[in-house]
């Protein structure tokens, strides 16, 4: 009865869901606005990941995708071929660490309250030399 | 972005300015502020929102024009009360068919109110903005304010009802729709109108029971600085009703926000009043009391 009653009581209000759809909304209707954040966004993305793979960057495709209740970037980047075999490399290399520039911020998730513009980064095909399967 | 990338409107726009302030310097004038009040989304009451806080500043002392630029949709008029005073009209100022003097209107209930009300039976696209831009500076050299009413939408009629301004105000409602509209034409305005925001129509019960947006929620994605917030109240139906703006009635609560925010615009640190809220029902505190959660 007290269960039922609460139930009753506590149903969830529709502002949580306006919030929800004003979130998604405004981060798709901010990313069609800057096209040029995506490009520079998609260049910062190259260039950190040739630091360790060689990509081909005439077949870079990057898209947005709405999911359930988040935005995914996703990003498509063929591989050609692994810089650099085992050893040591990566964690002491980081000659440039500085550029990342204004978008590399900003797409960092961070569990904070009303971030703009929130990115999940969500699959780098690696694929050998050649082309991957769409995505 | 655009309004301003626009290159033809961005030099008539500083050239308008610097002759503005260069006349203004020669007679050691100090020009009044320009403010356009705008919101991309129709039917959020921009209108309302001009009409009292037009009337709170004069009633607070200083000199307003409120301009309509809605053209072919006079609104302000009857807001205002004054419908059946209008005898010229922006368009025949701006066409150099009367003098500015000859149709401004003088508000009936506020001294130091007046009124240049929209044409309606002509169209947005035939403001010329240069024009438009050189009465708003020319009016800015005689009153404290001139508050421009711009259109909803972001097509040439609010490019001209914010060609002539320096600040904004924006409007929005506690809807999705608005929110999104509202966060457009900000990212139109850029950063050179410095735009506050209005947040109208917020019913604190709806808030409190999770069924509308709350302050926070929509200026948590907005971030401008509030300006204030007004409850939607049915007062403000009936004064629209008589043509009395709400503002001449500075002790309801309502009509007390629109002073509060008119005290802010004027730089007076006043403190953002809340919509109160009534008491909870019985209901409702039983349901509280079983720990139901409204968010």
């Amino acid at each position: 009865m007290i269960e039922f009653l609460k139930r009753l009581f506590q149903k969830q209000g529709s502002s949580a869901t306006a919030k929800e759809r004003l979130r998604l909304v405004l981060m798709t209707d901010h990313l069609e606005l800057a096209p040029e954040m995506i490009d520079s966004m998609k260049r910062d993305l190259v260039e950190l990941i040739s630091r360790y793979v060689e990509v081909d960057r005439e077949r870079i495709d990057v898209t947005f995708e709405r999911q359930d209740r988040t935005l995914a970037m996703l990003a498509n980047i063929p591989i050609l071929s692994v810089n650099r075999p085992n050893g040591n490399g990566a964690v002491t290399e980081a000659p440039n660490p500085a550029p990342a520039a204004a978008p590399a911020a900003e797409s960092r998730p961070a569990g904070a309250p009303p971030v703009r513009k929130r990115k999940r980064r969500k699959k780098a095909r690696s694929v050998r030399a050649n082309l991957p399967s769409t995505a | 972005m655009p309004v301003l990338s626009d290159p033809e409107l961005v030099e008539a726009q500083s050239a308008g300015s610097a002759q503005a302030e260069s006349e203004a310097s020669k007679a050691s004038i100090k020009l009044g502020r320009a403010i356009v009040l705008t919101s991309g989304k129709g039917g959020v009451g921009k209108t309302t929102t001009t009409a009292n806080l037009g009337t709170a500043l004069a009633v607070r002392g200083a000199r307003v024009v409120l301009i309509d630029a809605d053209v072919g949709l006079r609104n302000l008029d009857i807001v205002l009360g004054l419908e059946s005073r209008v005898r010229h009209h922006l368009l025949d100022v701006l066409e150099d068919q009367v003098d500015v003097d000859e149709a401004l209107v003088a508000d009936k209930h506020t001294d130091r109110l007046f009124l240049l009300a929209a044409a309606q039976a002509r169209e947005k696209d035939d403001v010329v903005t240069s024009k438009m831009q050189a009465l708003v500076s020319s009016l800015r050299e005689r009153f404290d304010y001139v508050l421009i009413d711009s259109p909803a939408g972001i097509e040439l009629g609010f490019k001209n009802a914010v060609a002539g301004a320096d600040e904004a105000i924006v409007i929005c409602t506690p809807e999705v729709a608005a929110v999104r509209d509202v966060d457009r034409v900000v990212g139109l305005l850029g950063n050179r109108f410095r735009p506050q925001l209005v947040i109208n129509r917020l019913r604190p019960q709806l808030v409190r029971k999770g069924k509308m947006l709350s302050v926070e929620d929509v200026n948590g994605i907005l971030r401008l600085p509030l300006l204030g917030v007004i409850a939607d109240e049915p007062e403000i139906i009936v004064t629209t009703n008589r043509g009395e703006p709400l503002a001449l009635r500075a002790q309801t609560a309502t009509g007390a926000a629109y002073h509060a925010i008119a005290a802010r615009i004027a730089g007076e640190d006043a403190p953002v009043p809340m919509p109160p809220v009534s008491k909870p029902g019985l209901l409702e505190r039983f349901g509280s009391l079983l720990g139901g959660k409204r968010r």
